[in-house]
């Protein structure tokens, strides 16, 4: 946890629309650099819509999302998306690591590929200054043993940590997890959980969508909290977990009363 | 020694440069017709494959010369000899060319060089049928597209079987399917005069004129060639061609005004009838097909050339109409599936005749090659589209997403992530296609070329032999598809082990998918 300086993510009145009806409602939310943030709230709250519009993989209906210097920004769902716009998208995507529940590795490419196939094709690194780092940020994740492995023959927790070292290929200043620990047979979650921990310590902004409520409180600088689309309260975890202020985070967090927190 | 060869290789030199021109200035008289055909017309040599005989052969040999023009072959099926020539793949066309009101519509007839009838033939226990009369309410076997079809279809009451090759026909005849056959008479002494279990019955039946086929508008070349068969008749060298192959007749003595007795040994005709004597030693046979091997081995490596261009042209067509239709901007992507649509709801075969008969009236002029992989190319290009597409619909959407997320363009994430996963799945599917391309590849006999099917069909009516050349023929299909098959299975062999954890993947995520009763 570094301390905190700057804003590096600034979103505002961020919405996001689907067939389905409305998921996104005004998110205005600013966080610092280091900060390492997790997102908790009911199944369908839109959570994870918003880690996805974060990194672009759904582009905004409206409002503005400015990381590390690059501002996406859309006035209304009837605005067309501009090539502008995607031109936009896709630089912010290379200052933003986004790690899927179900890892996404290449099953067509070793653990050394996976990891240093973006480097070389986005940013045209040679193949030994891609594989040198890669061959780093997979000691990082403990992963040195497995570094010809096919993805196939990996635990899923070793699939995890492959995949957050893939995206730390492209040196991104924001990772994003989505549940990144919900496919993971319990035992597993620890050694993922503590990769994420020792990014922190070296200041790695960080946002986690998660069910683990228990590393949520810990580990995280606060907690935000959302529901039906909007963000209901953000706070310091023992703060938020013990006294809630609003009535919709104390019905949330009533499942989890006992073992989990 | 060194200047006495300088001096030999100047010598060479000039003499060289005084008859290579003397050879390029003698024009060329391209003439096409069917080998396919056979005896009496123009089929394949028994003793040497190399070569084309026949009584048609020698006459527009015979002209040429008389023009002072060197006679080239080009093979076309017969029923294209015509779209042929006036796709001007020759200048001339002659196989026995019956002159007809339909066809002088299309092209010019020369004046007639040989005159025949028509020949019915029966079962040898056949008492019923002694004339056409006879045949009402009987199955006539005839060859399609000829006058003897003409002349059942106007006597009426008959059942007319249409047969591409006189052969079936008159085997169809002895083993029963037929109760009579209906041929121009030249082909029914050579093909059923020494079958002891067929005879010939009735009356010398209408009356037809084979003539060579010219271009309309090429009037001087028909002009030259009247003259040299009024010539060649007048000096008798006609007569004798005839009488080599035994096919002088009354109707011909009274055509040529011609009462003279025979003037040439009917060596041609006895050596066919050498070839049909029954006592035939399993080694001989043998043998025969030994010396098919030439034959066969040329159009063996016609048909994989052939198939193997179609097939790289449909797999790289293929590969960008799959593309735009998944990926493309609407407009292309209709258009595509528009391609596919028609091209798989026609048939191949129209396609082949439109591009290298249709296309040229618009100025597109292609090489039967060209034309033929093409056109195998083009189509199939539109089954490996789909091929291509159910591969790419089937990798993970995870996988996209996956690659988007490292900031990869669309088209970086497709090249490098989605195509390779989709290639190794596509890949059986598309040995499968290659084999069934390389059947199909026997189509392009309809665009004059000798593929491996045509050379079965010449070779078969050269020796009156369906059943042993067949066997093979097939066996040859058999052997150059089989490398491919082998590769078929060492691929899936392979890819089993990745298509397995793409199920695996998948199956997590539609479990994930169901677990979530939100919208995420």
């Amino acid at each position: 946890m570094a301390p905190s300086n700057q804003p590096l993510i600034v979103v505002d009145n961020l919405c996001k629309s689907f067939e389905q009806g409305e998921v996104l409602n005004h998110i205005s939310i600013s966080i610092r650099e280091g900060d390492l943030v997790s997102i908790i709230g009911p199944s369908g709250c839109g959570k994870s819509t918003f880690l996805r519009c974060l990194n672009c993989l759904e582009i905004l209906d409206s409002g503005t999302i400015s990381i590390a210097g690059v501002t996406v920004t859309r006035k209304s769902p009837k605005d067309p998306i501009t090539d502008d716009l995607l031109e936009k998208a896709h630089l912010l995507r290379q200052e933003v690591g986004l790690v899927f529940q179900i890892f996404n590795l290449f099953p067509h490419k070793s653990v050394l590929e996976n990891v240093i196939l973006a480097p070389m094709v986005v940013k045209k690194e040679s193949r030994e200054q891609a594989e040198d780092n890669a061959v780093r940020l997979l000691k990082k994740v403990g992963l040195e043993d497995c570094i010809h492995r096919d993805p196939s023959t990996l635990s899923g927790g070793q699939k995890q940590r492959a995949a957050i070292a893939r995206a730390l290929a492209m040196n991104p200043k924001v990772m994003l997890y989505d549940e990144p620990t919900s496919a993971l047979d319990p035992e597993l979650v620890k050694e993922v959980l503590q990769v994420m921990r020792d990014l922190d310590a070296e200041g790695m902004t960080q946002i986690i969508v998660t069910h683990e409520m228990r590393f949520a409180r810990k580990a995280s600088d606060y907690i935000v909290f959302m529901d039906k689309g909007e963000i209901v309260e953000v706070d310091d975890g023992d703060i938020l977990f013990t006294n809630p202020k609003n009535e919709r985070t104390r019905e949330f967090l009533r499942h989890f009363e006992g073992d989990a927190l | 020694m060194k200047r006495s060869l300088a001096i030999l290789g100047f010598a060479v030199l000039l003499a060289l440069s005084f008859v290579l021109p003397a050879l390029a200035a003698q024009q060329e008289l391209r003439w096409g017709g069917d080998t396919e055909g056979g005896a009496p017309y123009m089929f394949q040599d028994p003793k040497d494959t190399s070569r084309i005989i026949g009584y048609e052969v020698e006459i527009i040999e015979a002209i040429a010369k008389h023009l002072g023009r060197k006679p080239v072959f080009v093979q076309n099926g017969w029923d294209n000899l015509i779209p042929g020539l006036q796709r001007k793949l020759y200048d001339v066309a002659i196989d026995g060319l019956e002159i007809t009101p339909e066809h002088k519509q299309e092209v010019n007839f020369s004046i007639p060089y040989y005159a025949t009838f028509l020949q019915l033939a029966v079962r040898r226990d056949n008492k019923s049928i002694e004339s056409l009369e006879d045949c009402r309410g009987k199955v006539v076997g005839t060859l399609k597209q000829a006058y003897s079809h003409q002349v059942l279809e106007e006597f009426g009451g008959i059942e007319i079987r249409l047969y591409e090759d006189e052969i079936n026909a008159y085997s169809d005849l002895v083993n029963g399917r037929l109760d009579a056959t209906l041929f121009d008479a030249p082909i029914a002494v050579f093909y059923a005069g020494f079958n002891p279990e067929i005879k010939f019955v009735g009356p010398e039946i209408g009356r037809m004129e084979y003539g060579i086929a010219v271009r309309k508008e090429d009037k001087e070349l028909l002009k030259g060639i009247n003259g040299a068969i009024v010539a060649l008749r007048d000096s008798g060298e006609l007569r004798k061609i005839y009488d080599r192959w035994n096919l002088w007749s009354p109707m011909m003595a009274k055509e040529f005004n011609d009462y003279r007795p025979r003037q040439a040994d009917a060596v041609m005709f006895n050596e066919w009838a050498e070839l049909q004597k029954p006592e035939f030693t399993f080694r001989d046979r043998m043998k025969r097909y030994a010396g098919f091997m030439p034959v066969l081995g040329r159009a063996a490596l016609t048909t994989m050339k052939v198939s193997i261009v179609a097939m790289l042209l449909a797999m790289a067509f293929g590969f960008v109409l799959a593309v735009s239709r998944v990926f493309g901007p609407k407009p292309l992507s209709k258009l595509a599936v528009a391609y596919i649509e028609t091209i798989r709801g026609t048939p191949v075969l129209i396609q082949l005749f439109f591009i290298f008969y249709g296309l040229p009236n618009i100025g597109i002029k292609l090489s039967p090659f060209v034309a033929g992989a093409v056109g195998l190319g083009l189509n199939y290009a539109a089954y490996e589209a789909e091929n291509y597409r159910a591969g790419l619909i089937s990798v993970p959407k995870a996988q996209m997403e996956g690659a988007l997320a490292l900031a990869m363009t669309r088209w970086q994430a497709l090249r490098h992530v989605v195509i390779p996963q989709a290639f190794r799945l596509v890949l059986p599917p598309l040995t499968n296609d290659f084999i069934s391309l390389l059947k199909d590849s026997s189509l392009v006999s309809v665009i004059t070329m000798v593929d491996l099917t045509k050379a079965y069909g010449q070779l078969a009516t050269t020796y009156y032999d369906y059943f042993g050349t067949g066997i093979i023929v097939a066996g040859i299909y058999l052997l150059l598809g089989l490398p491919f098959v082998r590769l078929a299975r060492w691929a899936e062999g392979r890819l089993a082990k990745v298509g397995n954890m793409t199920r695996v993947e998948e199956e997590t995520t539609e479990d994930l998918i169901a677990s979530k009763d939100g919208i995420l």
